[in-house]
């Protein structure tokens, strides 16, 4: 034992509970226990062997196209720390002592009362002579996948070794790193484990259509010095041979068990700590968790039954009733390079008497296979190759173990086949929806009752379609029957006056060409004048279309209060004034004009988030004076007080930066000034970085851009604010026009489509068909729409104009700004404070000592 | 508010009359203005309806928020009940009366209006 090591012994007297792992099943188990209030009375400390603290392994792959280890995290940052949860990451364990009753690491020794074993499994590697270096990479942690984009800096050609469910991921990784990809795999097909034969050909067809090169039934020999200017040559036992870059292995996994293995803990013949039915190990104080664990000679590699091992081993730990496991369904759906497959239940019809049914499509390399009990009465598996649609019915049939039709083929025939769909509402309120949280449609009716009445709030109250995002479809069919079943028709009418949506009054004042309130009060609205809901959203949809000075007129009145008065009204009813720094770039004279402004009004003067200054205190009479003075010296207003487009924060850029790799200040001021003037369901705010640093902030944004050697990253619907939202990776390396093209359409599909006062982000969020959808319809154009979206955008560019620089020439519309339409003064009901050398209003106790020194 | 000695002097010498405030041109249809009289601030609003004007007069200082502002409030309908939106919290106000939808137990005071010649007026001692 090593004599430094000192007993680390903590300080409370509460049991210590340790959880070794920090993966996702790891983390799991801990936000399970946060959420039953176990860390009330244990100490809790978890340890992590990686530098990441837990990150979703499920969408790893994501890594090589944009998303950073960041985006990958699960759960809240803090959510450790703010529960007193000690997590101690790149810390491995080495030994579990048994005795003592403490686990060892390299940094210490620490006292566990109980212990959860999460430590996952490892890639395995089959002994090939030569495989090393770049030629024995594997695919399973962030720092795993960091050393292939390394060796695949210098490579053109990658081989994965293995075609299961990984192995493909991995392959679709090399490919998105822009090398040519191979799969070899030792069974006669692909993922032998979830298809059957012709599923696996189906498969192997579509995926050669890709250019992913597919090689069955080759074992490799040995691995040697390539030839043809690759690095390496693959020898294979057939006598053939591929040449490659580098080889990523993906051959299956094996638990990790050593710690188990080494403190004398009851091991499985073929690996995994063995567990009971409570997921205790041999050892009572000790529980196995995920893909370490063995359940009746059983590793299950997939993250639901992981998941629920995790929640009722919290449950148990947490002193609540908890659940026995009993085993879990192995059914997957999964997207591989492109290609939809599924396997349900019995998918090879290995029961006793199992008929199976077969569909065949050669034409699209599309398969699908029915498994059928002996009376035909059950469904008992299914495998589908290239159209998931059909795997959420039949993955009900067999979980819920749902009577099947009389003639049960139709369920795996093509559309217009007379197909029985299956309602949701022949589900128990048993049935599982969300496999991934063990949501079931009973919790979500729950849910629904305690007044979520919205798929986003359902989600963040349920976590349904929080994991791995497989059932959004089901649940947003459940959603919406409990809904029709309550007889909500969710109402969407704007407001008394208006039984339209604001997408459905959108697309009429676009349609009939209306650009005023009466005239589409008088043909769509249900009469009346109006009120604060429908006027603001009239008024946004009209200038979203037309892009009129919002004084005009027939305008003005509906103008939402800031709006209204072209400035923020603050608590006291005066207004700060934001004149527009694009970029944040400004001169020393512009600055200097601020400073004399705000001075002599006597403004309290502060800088924004978004790279600008914010000037307080004006009162309504004094703001046509105050901009006359910004307009002459170049200003011009910064909408800071519309739902409109605020500002486009940008780092310094290649032009300063030694890091920076393109000009981002340039990139954002073209863009702020493209989209200065475009009005929309609610703020925007953009942001510009000049490299990977990303100081801009740009995922945090609306639309975020970053630069990269070839051009830009696009990131979309992303937000700071009371809910946080990481912006996603929508397209990359764009060039300058593409990148504006795209965020034309974008904005403008936003903008026509979005609820009033609805962001970005949840926007993004209630979209049917998620970030795909949107894709397809910005960069694909499946909706043919993109040229009308990118023309109405030229007419909003074209006919910006500074709202302030209007209304100053107008007398008429300068009506409104004056305090008292019968009297030259201010509002003498305004009180005021001196701090930190400026003023701010007073506090209603500190109001009644102004009035008597006044009066003194 | 500390008021001027003199104006109360003046005030009172024309109690109960009718208070001229400003020309109709100084309003601005389906929103509001703020005048001033006698220390008062009222908002005022002004409704057409076809050839019908509809003038209202109401104080400008919000109850929820302590701020003068309630003159710059959108201005619409409620079952069809005339309101004004406080600008600050949104709370709605009935023009006729006063009262706050969301909280009855709270009323603006509100003043007889009538146009003369071209000049709105109110009654500051109804």
């Amino acid at each position: 034992m090593n004599q430094d090591k000192t007993s680390i012994v903590p300080a409370d007297r509460r049991p210590s509970l340790i959880v070794i792992g920090n993966g996702m099943v790891g983390h799991h188990c801990v936000e399970r226990l946060i959420e039953l209030g176990a860390h009330h009375h244990h100490a809790i400390s978890v340890f992590g062997e990686e530098r990441h603290p837990a990150y979703d392994r499920v969408h790893l792959s994501e890594y090589f196209s944009g998303r950073d280890a960041a985006s990958l995290a699960l759960g809240e940052a803090g959510l450790y720390a703010d529960h007193g949860v000690a997590l101690h990451l790149g810390e491995k364990v080495e030994k579990i002592d048994r005795t003592t009753r403490e686990v060892v690491t390299s940094r210490g020794r620490y006292r566990f009362d109980q212990l959860v074993l999460a430590t996952g499994s490892y890639p395995f590697v089959p002994a090939i002579p030569g495989s090393e270096g770049d030629a024995r990479l594997v695919y399973r942690t962030l720092d795993d996948l960091d050393m292939i984009r390394a060796a695949a800096a210098n490579a053109r050609r990658g081989v994965v070794v293995g075609g299961g469910l990984l192995g493909l991921e991995a392959a679709n990784a090399l490919k998105s790193l822009g090398l040519e990809a191979h799969v070899v795999e030792f069974a006669p097909r692909l993922m032998p484990v979830q298809l059957d034969a012709e599923g696996g050909a189906a498969l192997a067809a579509r995926i050669e259509a890709l250019g992913v090169g597919v090689h069955l039934s080759k074992a490799t020999e040995a691995i040697v010095a390539g030839e043809n200017g690759h690095r390496y040559r693959m020898r294979f036992a057939d006598g053939s041979a591929l040449d490659t870059d580098l080889v990523v292995f993906s051959a299956g996994i094996r638990p990790q068990d050593a710690l188990a293995r080494d403190c004398g803990l009851e091991i499985a013949a073929r690996g995994g700590v063995v567990v009971n039915d409570h997921c205790a190990s041999s050892d009572p104080a000790i529980y196995a968790i995920g893909e370490c664990a063995s359940w009746r000679e059983r590793v299950f590699g997939l993250v639901a039954p992981g998941y629920r091992m995790a929640r009722l081993v919290a449950e148990r730990l947490a002193g609540q009733p908890s659940e026995l496991f009993t085993g879990a369904d192995m059914s997957t759906k999964l997207k591989l390079l492109g290609v939809d497959v599924g396997s349900i239940g019995d998918a090879h019809g290995a029961s006793p008497g199992a008929r199976s049914y077969r569909f065949i499509d050669e034409r699209s390399a599309s398969y699908r296979r029915l498994v059928v009990s002996e009376d035909g009465k059950r469904v008992l598996g299914a495998v589908l190759v290239g159209d998931n649609s059909f795997y959420d019915p039949l993955l009900q049939y067999v979980a819920n173990a749902i009577a099947a039709p009389l003639a049960p083929e139709a369920l795996i025939l093509p559309a217009g086949e007379g197909a029985p769909a299956l309602g949701i509402d022949a589900l128990p309120d048993s049935a599982t929806i969300c496999s991934c949280h063990n949501v079931s449609k009973g919790t979500i009716r729950e849910a629904i009752d305690q007044g979520c009445l919205d798929l986003a709030s359902l989600k963040r109250e349920t976590r349904a379609s929080t994991g791995c995002g497989g059932c959004s479809a089901l649940l947003k069919q459940a959603f919406e029957a409990e809904l029709a079943a309550r007889g909500v028709a969710v109402d969407a009418s704007l407001c008394e006056h208006f039984s339209h949506t604001r997408q459905a009054l959108f697309d009429l004042v676009r349609l009939e060409g209306i650009e005023d309130f009466d005239t589409l009060m008088r043909r769509h609205g249900n009469g009346g004048l109006g009120c604060d809901i429908c006027k603001p959203a009239v008024a946004s949809i009209l200038a979203s279309n037309w892009n009129r000075p919002i004084l005009d007129p027939a305008l003005a009145p509906l103008q939402d209060t800031n709006d209204a008065f072209m400035a923020n009204m603050q608590k006291d009813g005066t207004y700060s004034v934001v004149p527009r720094i694009a970029g944040g770039e400004i001169t020393p004279d512009k600055l200097i004009v601020l400073g004399e402004v705000a001075k002599k009004y006597d403004l309290y003067t502060k800088i924004t988030g978004g790279q600008r200054i914010d000037m307080f205190g004006a009162e309504l009479h004094q703001l046509p004076s105050i901009w006359a003075e910004l307009l002459a010296a170049g200003f011009e207003t910064g909408h800071a007080y519309g739902k409109s487009t605020r500002t486009v924060k940008s780092c310094v850029g290649s032009s300063w930066c030694r890091y920076g790799v393109q000009d981002s200040v340039a990139m954002a001021l073209r863009l702020e000034h493209r989209y200065k003037g475009l009005r929309s369901p609610h703020k925007l705010k953009f942001a510009v970085s000049g490299c990977t640093r990303e100081c801009a902030e740009a995922q945090s944004k609306d639309i975020g851009v970053i630069a990269t050697e070839r051009g830009w990253n696009l990131y979309v619907c992303g937000n700071g604010g009371m809910r946080p939202r990481h912006a996603e990776l929508f397209a990359t390396d764009l060039d300058d026009e593409t990148l504006v093209r795209y965020i034309d359409r974008l904005l403008m599909f936003y903008v026509r489509t979005a609820d009033r006062l609805q962001r970005t982000s949840v926007w993004r969020e209630n979209l049917d068909g998620g970030l795909d959808y949107l894709k397809s319809v910005v960069i694909d154009d499946c909706l043919g729409v993109c040229a009308e979206l990118e023309r109405q955008m030229a007419l909003v560019v074209e006919r910006y104009e500074c709202e302030w620089a209007n209304a100053l020439s107008d007398p008429e519309k300068l009506k409104r700004f004056r305090t008292f339409v019968n009297q030259n003064q201010g509002d003498p009901g305004l009180r005021y404070v001196r701090e930190r050398g400026q003023r701010r209003p007073a506090r209603a106790d500190e109001i009644p000592s102004i009035v008597s020194e006044e009066s003194a | 508010m500390p008021l001027d000695r003199s104006e109360e002097a003046v005030d009172s010498e024309c109690a109960g009359q009718w208070q001229r405030l400003c020309s109709i041109d100084e309003l601005v249809p389906d929103a509001g203005v703020t005048a001033w009289c006698r220390g008062e601030q009222i908002a005022l609003f002004l409704l057409p309806a076809g050839s019908e004007l509809s003038i209202y007069a109401l104080a400008n200082g919000d109850p929820f928020s302590g701020a003068n502002v309630i003159g710059r409030g959108i201005v619409g309908d409620i079952a069809a009940q005339p309101v004004v939106a406080s600008p600050l919290y949104k709370q709605h106000f009935r023009l006729a009366d006063g009262r706050c939808i969301e909280s009855p137990e709270i009323a603006l005071r509100t003043w007889p209006v009538r146009l003369r010649d071209g000049w709105v007026e109110i009654d500051m001692h109804s």
